[in-house]
């Protein structure tokens, strides 16, 4: 199962730079990011070449941030994917907490983070498989 | 008027006999019916018919909010709880609150106290108050009602809050007196103007407004705004309430009832009297109460005190504007707030640390705003919003249920709140007062 490593950031100049240059200073590679913004401060969510190491860096600079188990799953770049991927998933009465996508080979290959809503309880992950779709660990993101 | 000359004007070769004999039967009452003040008396090692004059006074033990929340809640009453006709209950520094009663005695003692303010600042028998200090628990809104009714004020019990209405009353009644905290006064003032009233025109004409601190300043905007006389009363609850002192017309102190509430301004380090005219700590000694009497109670509020005679005819002394605190009370829209009680909020939540920082700020003719700044560590860290707004709405709730205020609460990163010397600074007190 993939991590997306989580951080809790003040929505101030230069909260999100000090997470990077944090990152940077210990060779993280970031694959992908999102903010999920609350007005006075945000979550910060990372694909990211080591999570672990990524986690410990954070956690040593005195980050509030945590690990999170996620479903990636590779699509293909083209129309009615995504559709076909929330079908299965709403057919198997799974719930998306929170989600981002990203293009890696365009026309041919897009990945999507899902934070599926009591994971470890469900069975997103077969469900996701069953139709067609590939689902990544961690080596396989780093690989890419 | 003055509503009671006798005591007021009385001479202070006399004032002196009367507080004398107050202290000696209060220090034998107390020394009877009270094991934890007998047990002070007996660490001290002293014996109540030591107590042969007001001068005695230094050889008795301070009285602390310690005292009051280590004893919670019946541990300092010399009274039999049935003789108790009400009690009232206002923050604690941590956990307890403190909780007052009073005999029927104690409420008389009130309701003349008050009737004295409500004299002192110009009341007449007949006048109208309109009463804006919250009824309930906290004092202001009962120990004024019951000082107007004491004096033959018709009274209006208003409470706080509703300002539209408080504004409409206002209009209709012609009220002549009002009461409440004096940020409120200049909220309404705000008020009235988007309402199309002009504050100039309105009725009020004296006000009696405490329950928390304020600056000549403010006092010129109020009296310039309303067009009235704006007097300071004092009071806290331990003591009595509000109806510990208040301003006469000509506005150069507080006159402090000394034959009821016997005042001392001590250095708060050494426990020492200052110098007359020197800044220290108010010290009370509650010399007629029944219910709970207080010995040298520590006010932790700092003021000076003037001897001499009033143009007003008065003799009672005068303390000065509250100057500030000796601890780190904050009042907020006349509520007494502490830090440690936000930090005792935080402590009871499961997974928070106590690193937290108040703000507190005024804008001009608002309310006070409060915002608490929490930080978010690992432990408490969820890797969920919604989990994270469920533990703000959690703290919110509690702080509004501990310190009946409602706070504004901002999650923060670790450790970005100001530390000096090793220690959070607590409290940022924005507010122009």
């Amino acid at each position: 199962m993939a991590k997306q490593l989580h951080i809790f950031v003040e929505n101030k100049p230069g909260r999100l730079r000090a997470i990077t240059d944090n990152l940077q200073k210990v060779g993280i590679n970031i694959r992908a990011f999102a903010i999920q913004d609350r007005g006075d401060y945000g979550l910060m969510k990372l694909i990211v070449s080591n999570p672990e190491q990524a986690h410990l860096s954070l956690a040593d600079m005195g980050c509030a941030c945590a690990l999170k188990d996620v479903l990636a799953v590779s699509i293909p770049d083209r129309p009615g994917n995504l559709h076909r991927l929330l079908s299965v998933l709403v057919d198997g009465g799974i719930n998306i907490v929170d989600a981002h996508g990203f293009v890696l080979q365009p026309n041919q290959q897009g990945i999507c983070i899902l934070e599926i809503e009591n994971l470890a309880q469900t069975n997103a992950e077969q469900v996701v498989r069953k139709a067609g779709f590939d689902v990544l660990g961690n080596d396989q993101l780093n690989n890419l | 008027m003055i509503w009671n000359e006798k005591y007021e004007c009385m001479p202070v070769n006399e004032l002196k006999q009367v507080q004398s004999e107050r202290l000696k039967k209060l220090a034998a009452y107390i020394y009877t019916n009270c094991s934890v003040y007998k047990d002070k008396f007996d660490k001290a090692g002293i014996k109540p018919d030591a107590i042969r004059s007001i001068d005695d006074i230094k050889k008795l033990p301070f009285t602390t909010k310690i005292d009051m929340r280590d004893n919670y809640p019946y541990g300092l009453f010399c009274k039999d709880q049935k003789e108790v006709i009400e009690i009232h209950v206002s923050s604690g520094t941590t956990g307890n609150p403190t909780l007052v009663g009073y005999t029927r005695d104690d409420i008389k003692l009130w309701s003349e106290v008050m009737a004295r303010c409500m004299a002192c600042a110009g009341a007449e028998p007949g006048d109208t108050i309109q009463n804006a200090y919250g009824y309930g628990l906290f004092t202001g809104g009962l120990g004024a009602h019951y000082g107007g009714l004491e004096m033959g004020l018709r009274v209006i019990p208003m409470s706080s809050g509703q300002t539209q209405r408080q504004l409409k009353i206002m209009q209709d009644f012609k009220p002549k007196i009002i009461s409440c905290t004096p940020s409120y006064a200049l909220y309404m003032a705000e008020e009235a103007r988007e309402m199309g009233i002009d504050p100039k025109k309105g009725s009020w004409k004296i006000g009696v407004f405490g329950a928390e601190p304020w600056s000549e300043k403010m006092r010129n905007e109020i009296e310039a705004t309303w067009n009235m006389l704006a007097t300071d009363i004092y009071g806290l609850s331990e003591i009595i309430g509000p109806g510990v002192a208040q301003e006469c017309p000509n506005k150069n102190g507080l006159h402090i009832f000394s034959d009821v509430f016997y005042p001392e301004i001590i250095d708060p380090d050494s426990g020492e009297a200052v110098a007359e005219g020197q800044d220290g700590e108010l010290v009370i000694t509650t010399l007629t109460k029944q219910a709970i009497p207080l010995i040298r109670y520590r006010t932790r509020d700092i003021v000076s005190i003037n001897y001499e005679k009033c143009k007003c005819g008065r003799t009672s002394p005068r303390i000065s504007k509250i100057k500030g605190r000796t601890d780190d009370m904050i009042v907020v829209r006349g509520i007494n707030v502490f830090p440690s009680q936000i930090e005792h909020v935080l402590l009871g939540i499961k997974g928070t640390e106590p690193h937290y920082q108040i703000i507190v700020d005024r804008q001009q003719h608002q309310l006070d705003e409060v915002e608490v700044l929490v930080e978010v560590n690992s432990k408490m860290f969820s890797d969920e919003v919604k989990q994270l707004e469920e533990l703000k709405r959690k703290i919110k709730k509690e702080i509004s249920a501990v310190l009946s205020i409602s706070a504004k609460v901002t999650l923060v990163e670790p450790k970005t709140i100001e530390r000096s010397m090793g220690k959070a600074k607590r409290v940022i007190d924005k507010r122009q007062m």
